[in-house]
């Protein structure tokens, strides 16, 4: 046996040992009844047709792995940002499995999050009983200041009512007089993440603002929206401000609750926006949104209030930066320091450097819909030309946004944006129309390996390299992160296609 | 300034001719100058008929289908409009046997606020079938949406138990949001008593009679012809009588009451008192009596 207790083999080189090798193909012939090779091999090429791409395109009935998740996870992502907030999701437990394995997945890290354990009877009868008894389990268990409450969608089917039901658990004493309990609907089967983030920033908000007199101050609110960088973005976001010297709130601020210290003490909660914070920010000059497709209702909300409001898409790359900053400069009246003048310099003198090796090059872009319009621009600010950009959580508004960014610069001629498709459809237009690259998360990497595009993964989830939400992606230096990631992997395509000794390697240059 | 948006909702057994007297009454209030948005929360999607004069065809959930999703849709494509500019929408919902028409009357709703339908409306008005059977069927009375119900009801024992479920719902959400039940309105059945019962059930519910809608065969002849009563024949008496309810509701704005539904035996009891049901000793006595009649031979 290739395997044993001295020398224990990874599945890896195991499933190479010959034994192995000859039971799986035994398998196969007797048991899988394989088509032959030469047919496997036409069909593969013909889904690589023209002819394919308009079937595949045309396609109504199916989604085959769509580049989004379900509202729940973005209510669960956005309430993590709050001072002690426990997500309680109603409804069945192995919803809350999947938003806390996915964000653990990510962020490497512990992802805290109960349900109220809906079962048959609860769908029967409602699940009224088991709010009353989760809330007041959830807040004896695990202390939290505060229980963000959002559903999924058995909870939504058979139309649990959340404001009666945790006024109910209230009237029984789940948790004490006062205690915080904002909520939000989040059904899954409406919108994706992005929307339940907007949901339930919404309904924290409105749970402290609702009902209070609003004086106006001259502090500015922050929303960074869903993203996965979070912990490097949020954390480059306050030291910009804070060398402006703007004072001013993160509302729901990630960075530190996903990136918890390996000191000997755990930390159910850890860092976020207080409830102090959350509260006073009713009286907050502005809020600006970092991602606009993330806060559509809740900005609605702080206009409502009388707070002027500005909503940007994933400010990524030079000339994004510069709109986030003029335009916090303008409402707070803080110049821009010379500092970050400096930074923006030297991101111009990098992207400038590497010019040679970034014009021309194209690239298959997708993801949540701010980030694609972010990645796309910034792609184009290096002389890049998208060609694919893809949103299966993009609307029409979305699209028209994309055709407006695309038209505003000559490498955008090529592209075409495409709002809710899926990463099949992908699939068939980076077969069609090739690609030199392909930004997205780690669900791209079959792509990668089927079509041979290199991946570059530059958003959530990212399951299968570490730590990268670890460094920003926003402002400058954000933007040389970025550009760096791009460099790496057009410099790794060019050492892999001149690496044939006598053959190709009269290019394998020690300096590029 | 205008006066704020009044949403309220009808609700009642099914067949008692809930969307008869609320597309009469809105017809009245519409003719008092108001600007009304009829909101039919039956899969049926009969809630608008005689204001369209024809069955809605396009409702949200059927065009939502056909479609694709609810977020491929407009509001012009739902939005219909009737009788003096009384908008209309349909929910509309699933197949018998098939589907969740509860999630239907959620998702249409939400569809109807996110897309401003209730812009620009003095009223909104819900109806809304049958009893309350689940979440779905009390999204009108959750909080934010109709402030009063009125439950449209008769002088029969299964509209009286109806009324009394409906009002259990509506005290399930009254504390919690602010719904109320504005009334009972009785459609007149000619059943025995039915007038004293119904203020009998009302005042037991903690709620008033608002109003007894004799019975007047212009409604059938109106219903044929797809009309309101108004609309149909507005001098006859019984428009007289749609006018005068719409003039009660339109002043009943903030009057509504937290009710008080009664037990199974209190619905009983009350029955009896009124000789409507006999009670057991009656009906034993009854059966006795038959018994003792001589029996017919068959052979």
């Amino acid at each position: 046996m290739p395997q044993s207790a001295a020398k224990v083999l990874d599945h890896m080189p195991l499933f190479r040992e010959p034994e192995y090798k000859a039971m799986l193909k035994a398998k196969k012939e007797q048991f899988e009844c394989p088509h032959p090779a030469d047919k496997v091999q036409e069909t593969d090429d013909w889904t690589r047709s023209w002819e394919y791409r308009e079937k595949n395109l045309a396609r109504e009935a199916l989604v085959v792995n769509p580049g989004k998740a379900c509202q729940p996870l973005g209510a669960v992502f956005a309430a993590s940002g709050f001072d002690g907030t426990m997500s309680f999701v109603h409804g069945s437990q192995g919803c809350v499995a999947y938003y806390r394995s996915h964000l653990s997945r990510h962020f490497k890290e512990p992802s805290s999050c109960v349900s109220s354990s809906m079962t048959e009877d609860a769908a029967v009868f409602g699940g009224l009983n088991n709010m009353v008894d989760g809330l007041a389990n959830t807040h004896a268990l695990y202390k939290p200041k505060m229980i963000a409450v959002s559903t999924t969608c058995m909870a939504e089917v058979i139309g649990d009512d959340l404001n009666s039901f945790i006024q109910t658990a209230r009237d029984k004493g789940s948790v004490p007089e006062g205690f915080d309990v904002p909520f939000a609907h989040t059904p899954a089967f409406v919108g994706s993440h992005v929307t339940g983030y907007d949901n339930m920033m919404k309904g924290i908000l409105s749970h402290f603002w609702n009902g209070r007199e609003r004086q106006a101050s001259a502090s500015v609110n922050i929303i960074p929206g869903f993203d996965g960088f979070c912990v490097g973005n949020i954390r480059e976001l306050k030291r910009m401000l804070g060398l402006m010297g703007v004072d001013h709130a993160v509302l729901s601020d990630t960075s530190d609750i996903y990136d918890t210290p390996s000191d000997g003490t755990f930390r159910m909660y850890a860092g976020g926006t207080t409830l102090d914070q959350a509260k006073a920010a009713l009286n907050a000059k502005a809020t600006l949104s970092m991602q606009a497709y993330c806060t559509e209702k809740t900005l609605e909300m702080c206009a409502e209030k009388g707070q002027q409001t500005a909503a940007f898409h994933y400010p990524m790359g030079v000339s994004a930066t510069d709109e986030f900053l003029m335009k916090v400069s303008e409402l707070t009246g803080k110049p821009i320091p010379e500092a970050l003048e400096l930074e923006r310099g030297r991101l111009v003198d990098a992207m400038a450097d590497s010019q040679a090796h970034l014009h021309g090059k194209r690239y298959a872009i997708y993801g949540d819909p701010d980030f694609v319009i972010a990645m796309a621009r910034f792609v184009m600010e290096t002389g890049g030309e998208p060609v694919h950009c893809l949103a299966t959580n993009g609307g029409k508004a979305w699209e028209e946004v994309m055709t407006q960014l695309l038209a505003s610069s000559p490498y955008g001629a090529g592209c075409k944006a495409w709002g809710g498709k899926d990463l099949w459809h992908m699939r068939s237009l980076m077969a069609t129309e090739p690609v030199d690259f392909l930004i997205g998360n780690s669900y791209g990497k079959y792509l990668e390996r089927d079509l041979r595009v290199p991946l570059i993964r530059l958003t959530f989830p990212i399951f299968d390299r570490h730590h990268h939400h670890r460094f920003p992606t926003w402002g400058y230096q954000g933007a040389l992160t970025v550009l760096v990631k791009i460099l790496d992997k057009v410099f790794d395509a060019i050492d892999l296609n001149t690496n044939i000794p006598g053959e190709t390697d009269y290019s394998f240059d020690l300096t590029r | 300034m205008s006066a704020p948006l009044r949403q309220i909702a009808f609700y009642g057994k099914g067949g008692i001719g809930k969307s008869t007297t609320s597309q009469n009454t809105l017809a009245a209030l519409v003719e008092m100058g108001q600007k009304i948005l009829i909101v039919g929360c039956d899969p049926k999607a009969d809630s608008t008929r005689l204001i369209l004069h024809a069955k809605a065809q396009d409702t949200v959930l059927s065009l939502a289908a056909a479609a694709g999703s609810v977020e491929d849709l407009e509001l012009e494509d739902v939005l219909k409009v009737g009788f003096k500019g009384i908008k209309c929408v349909e929910s509309g919902g699933p197949e018998p046997g098939v589907g969740c028409a509860g999630r239907g009357v959620i998702t249409s709703i939400n569809f109807l606020e996110e897309n401003g339908a209730y812009e620009d409306v003095d009223y909104v008005s819900y109806d809304v079938l049958g009893d309350v059977v689940c979440g779905g069927f009390a999204m009108p009375i959750r909080e934010n949406k109709a402030q009063e119900i009125y439950i449209v009801m008769s002088g029969e024992m299964m509209a009286l138990y109806a009324a009394n479920n409906i009002a259990k719902g509506i005290l399930k959400y009254a504390h919690s949001g602010g719904v109320r039940l504005g009334g009972l309105i009785c459609n007149e059945r000619q059943t025995d008593k039915e007038l004293e019962l119904s203020e009998a059930l009302a005042a037991r519910l903690g709620s008033k009679l608002i109003h007894f809608v004799p019975r007047d065969n212009v409604v059938q002849h109106a219903e044929l012809r797809r009309m309101t009563v108004i609309e149909y024949a507005p001098d006859s008496k019984q428009a007289g009588e749609y006018r005068a309810l719409a003039t009660k509701i339109h002043g009943n704005s903030g009057k509504g009451t937290i009710p008080t539904p009664i037990t199974m035996e209190e619905l009983e009891d009350m029955l009896m008192e009124f000789g409507i049901m006999k009670t057991e000793e009656q009906q034993l006595a009854e059966l006795a009596a038959k018994e003792t009649k001589p029996m017919v031979a068959l052979h």
